[in-house]
């Protein structure tokens, strides 16, 4: 892998894969959820909408097919540190999609008429979300779990803020934050690293520099006691979760937490861009036969995701019809209790790290994967934190996954959130 | 830079010229079972893919979702190996067993390190060939079915399509039934109902098994061939689906879920069978109305110009029988009257004008432009090759793909539209917070 830095600040990332005749081309801003100001939650998301709705050099009309002429597809997401996009296509449209990345960092429009659009598709995507009783459960314990920090408010923002929010307001901050030094571009595919350097200076080279960037330094204040709330909606089915303030991905108590995880619920790899594709291995993890297999819960699962400061680890539980919500409660926290009290074995440390090394293989398995995880730790903790993740999971040891499960699952540690629902009333009944 | 069209010129030609082909081996066993293999070596990894035809339409008139416990049990207990064995087995490798029921093949896919391959193979072989059920085992993942079919009744989406999919297809034909079933017969099926069912279904010459990754062909097919080759079992008797027919007038149906934020809306047809000559018109006019881009036309109208909906798009299902075509939008519930309108008002632009050369020309690049990245990972190539296998398509279909999408005319897409979608033809189904004024 090659990586070059522009002189407008601009790091630039190229990794030469031959297997198939296809490109991938990322570009990274550190600009995400937690950058956002009270009152201007959602913004980093909603600004990344307005990023595909035509440039300067790119006409409206002509945004469609732009990349589909290619064979290609393209998309961005925004979480909490980073918002990114990315086309991928036939090799031989790496020029289109670096021209594409270079507009999109220098020349949005942000058309008022656009941004009103925008709005009502953005409250659209809200209200999908709030349909589903965990995704709003996750979002309320998000949300409890920190007080200060601005990891709190969900990616899509609140909904007055996405109600009251101006055009004025969007496009100071894609002008704040779109700029060469704020960004990291990534090429995957196959390319030749000369040529695709070159052709990214060619398009990219006379973008100008931004001001730093300021950042929000605020830290979240260490948590003092269990924290608690439940939601109680209509709806057919309960569901649970417990959050635990966690280590950033380059603190020292990150790997063995990953370790900690696999052993509790199984490994899901690191990649947050594939990682909805399966399950976990996980019949045979701790929390599995506790809640799943004694008919407790109908699901599982454990997350940890790299993160640029302390994020949360969350266990989610799916009660299974006629289970009542105390008693998945306890079953799970006395699991948690009992790996806090007693620490793992060899042999589930050993296991844990098989799956993970699986899962880095199976996690790289096109040109759009290794792309983004290159740039996904690029914006969190430099891409070598990407480029290490073998060896230091293979160095992880028993002792210190001990030590993470001691720091990190005490009571006062955590937040518990119930889904607890009410009756669906008679007209919305199957 | 700015764009020039004349950069797209003869594209899809070059590409058709340098896309190698899968070339995939096949070979058929002595038992009937049938074995694809195909080396790819971007990871060390191998993608197994055993396919039964066996799907949700095998389900018994008084057993729907039968099929679909089974897929939930069949890998918890074998003659070999008990669920704590296979446990072990897959997390100690770091895999997972992915169970899918559709209406035809009821499949198991895993993906494997390469080095784990032989072992993997033995496995997967034994679930689908000797499940044992256990009692306790059954018990559980009923449990877990019960809960899911709960969930999905608090679903707005899933509500709107099953019901869609209930009136397209009614008087109990497979396609109009729930895949999962109801509560109650899920509580009454038994481990000899499904030991039944199993023995009944599943069967050496109804089984196509797709091997893709890391490993090399001929030792693909010898392992294949020894974990799969001394199964002996008739095939089982075929079955035969009752005629489609099509809806002769519109239908509107309404499911309030005040308990909802968004309403989704299903809006579909019964189409054409995917064996049909004119499959292709009937792709590449639904790449045109509901998928180009960000949703086609149908994107373009709700989300683009009106700002109405997250998504907007269509989905074309030809199947073995005449499959749906949907149209599935999720809006404020203020907005359902008015994104229904727009879909007809697309529909009715469909059936009435047809679509342009230039947007046939558009879907037609992007369809043959995307096969390199629509068969770049090992579990792609392997259902790619299950799907051509099952509708009987051949081992060169990926590299006959772009001419039979380049013969398509403008008028035969016309003609598709003419016959697939009619405003008065049009089932509706609304599930969300919203009732009918």
């Amino acid at each position: 892998m090659r990586c070059a830095l522009l002189g407008n600040g601009l790091k630039v990332l190229i990794h030469e894969e031959h297997t198939a005749p296809l490109a991938s081309v990322w570009c990274w801003y550190k600009a995400g959820s937690k950058d956002e100001r009270p009152g201007l939650t959602g913004v980093s998301h909603w600004v990344e909408h307005m990023n595909f709705k035509g440039t300067t050099n790119i006409p409206r009309d002509q945004v469609k097919g732009i990349i589909e002429q290619f064979g290609g597809t393209w998309n961005g997401y925004t979480w909490i540190d980073q918002t990114t996009y990315f086309e991928t296509a036939t090799r031989d449209a790496l020029d289109r999609m670096l021209f594409i990345e270079s507009e999109r960092m220098a020349n949005c429009l942000y058309h008022p008429d656009d941004c009103e659009s925008e709005r009502t598709v953005i409250i659209s995507e809200l209200q999908g979300g709030d349909n589903d009783p965990d995704q709003l459960l996750d979002q309320e314990l998000t949300a409890t779990a920190f007080k200060a920090h601005p990891y709190r408010h969900p990616t899509i923002g609140w909904l007055p803020d996405l109600q009251t929010m101006t055009r004025d307001d969007l496009y100071g901050y894609y002008r704040r934050y779109y700029v060469p030094n704020n960004a990291t571009l990534v090429i995957v595919g196959d390319v030749e690293t000369d040529v695709a350097l070159r052709r990214a200076e060619h398009h990219f080279g006379a973008i100008q520099p931004g001001a730093e960037v300021s950042r929000i330094r605020t830290v979240e204040p260490e948590q003092t006691g269990e924290r608690r709330l439940t939601i109680r909606k209509p709806g057919t089915t309960a569901y649970l979760k417990v959050g635990y303030h966690a280590p950033s991905a380059t603190d020292g108590h990150f790997f063995p937490l990953l370790i900690l995880d696999a052993v509790l619920t199984g490994a899901k790899g690191l990649n947050l861009w594939s990682s909805f594709r399966g399950a976990a291995p996980q019949r045979s993890t701790r929390l599995y036969r506790a809640l799943v297999e004694r008919g407790i819960a109908s699901w599982v699962g454990g997350s940890l995701l790299p993160t640029e400061q302390p994020f949360l680890y969350t266990i989610s539980a799916t009660v299974t019809d006629g289970t009542p919500l105390p008693s998945a409660e306890s079953t799970l926290l006395e699991e948690l209790d009992r790996v806090e009290r007693g620490g793992i074995t060899d042999a589930e440390l050993t296991k844990a790290k098989a799956q993970l090394r699986a899962r880095l293989v199976f996690d790289s398995d096109s040109v759009t994967n290794i792309a983004h995880q290159l740039g996904y730790f690029e914006t969190i903790g430099g891409v070598e934190s990407f480029t290490t993740l073998a060896p230091r999971i293979a160095a992880v040891t028993v002792d210190e996954v001990n030590a993470a499960a001691r720091a990190v699952l005490p009571s006062a540690n955590r937040t518990i959130g119930w889904f607890d629902p009410l009756p669906v009333g008679e007209e919305s009944a199957k | 830079m700015s764009l020039r069209t004349s950069d797209f010129v003869l594209r899809d030609f070059v590409l058709r010229a340098s896309w190698p082909g899968l070339a995939p081996a096949r070979t058929v066993l002595d038992n009937g079972a049938v074995v694809l293999a195909k080396r790819a070596s971007m990871t060390p990894a191998v993608a197994i893919h055993l396919a039964m035809r066996a799907g949700s339409s095998c389900d018994p008139d008084d057993a729907t979702g039968a099929t679909w416990l089974l897929s939930r049990v069949i890998d918890r207990g074998t003659a070999l190996r008990s669920a704590a064995d296979i446990a072990e087995e897959l997390d100690g490798r770091g895999i997972t067993i992915t169970t899918t029921v559709t209406r035809h093949l009821f499949s198991l896919l895993c993906t494997c390190l390469a080095d784990d391959f032989e072992p993997v193979l033995e496995l997967l072989g034994d679930i689908l060939m000797s499940p044992t059920i256990p009692d306790e085992e059954l018990a559980t993942r009923k449990g877990q079915v019960i809960t899911a079919i709960r969930q999905d009744d608090d679903n707005p989406g899933v509500r709107a399509s099953e019901t869609l999919m209930a009136l397209l297809y009614p008087n109990g034909h497979p396609y109009g039934r729930p895949t999962k079933g109801s509560i109650a017969v899920v509580e009454s099926l038994t481990r000899d109902r499904l030991l039944r069912l199993h023995e009944e279904r599943f069967a050496p010459a109804a089984l196509t098994a797709a091997i893709v990754g890391d490993v090399d062909v001929p030792r693909a097919l010898d392992v294949a061939a020894r974990v799969l080759g001394l199964w002996r079992k008739p095939l089982p008797t075929r079955t035969v689906l009752p005629p489609v027919r099509r809806a002769t007038t519109r239908s509107r149906s309404v499911i309030p879920m005040m308990n909802k934020a968004q309403a989704d809306i299903a809006y579909g047809f019964t189409t054409i069978a995917r064996r049909d000559p004119a499959y292709y018109a009937y792709w590449l006019m639904n790449n045109v109305f509901g998928q180009y881009s960000l949703g086609g036309r149908l994107g373009d109208s709700i989300r683009e110009r009106q700002g109405m909906a997250y998504y907007a798009s269509s989905s074309l299902d030809a199947n073995v029988v005449e499959g749906p075509l949907v149209v599935r939008a999720g809006v404020s519930p203020a907005n359902v009257d008015r994104a229904v309108a727009s879909i007809d008002e697309e529909v009715a632009r469909l059936a009435g004008e047809g679509v342009t050369e230039k947007e046939l020309d558009e879907s037609r690049r992007f369809l043959i432009g995307s096969i390199p990245r629509a068969l770049e990972t090992n579990a792609a190539i392997a259902n790619f090759l299950q799907n051509a296998e099952f509708f009987e398509l051949g081992l060169d279909y990926d590299v006959r793909l772009p001419e039979l999408l380049s013969a398509v005319t403008v008028d035969e897409v016309n003609a598709a539209a003419r016959h697939a979608v009619a405003v008065d033809r049009a089932t509706i189904v609304i599930a969300g917070p919203y009732r009918d004024s």
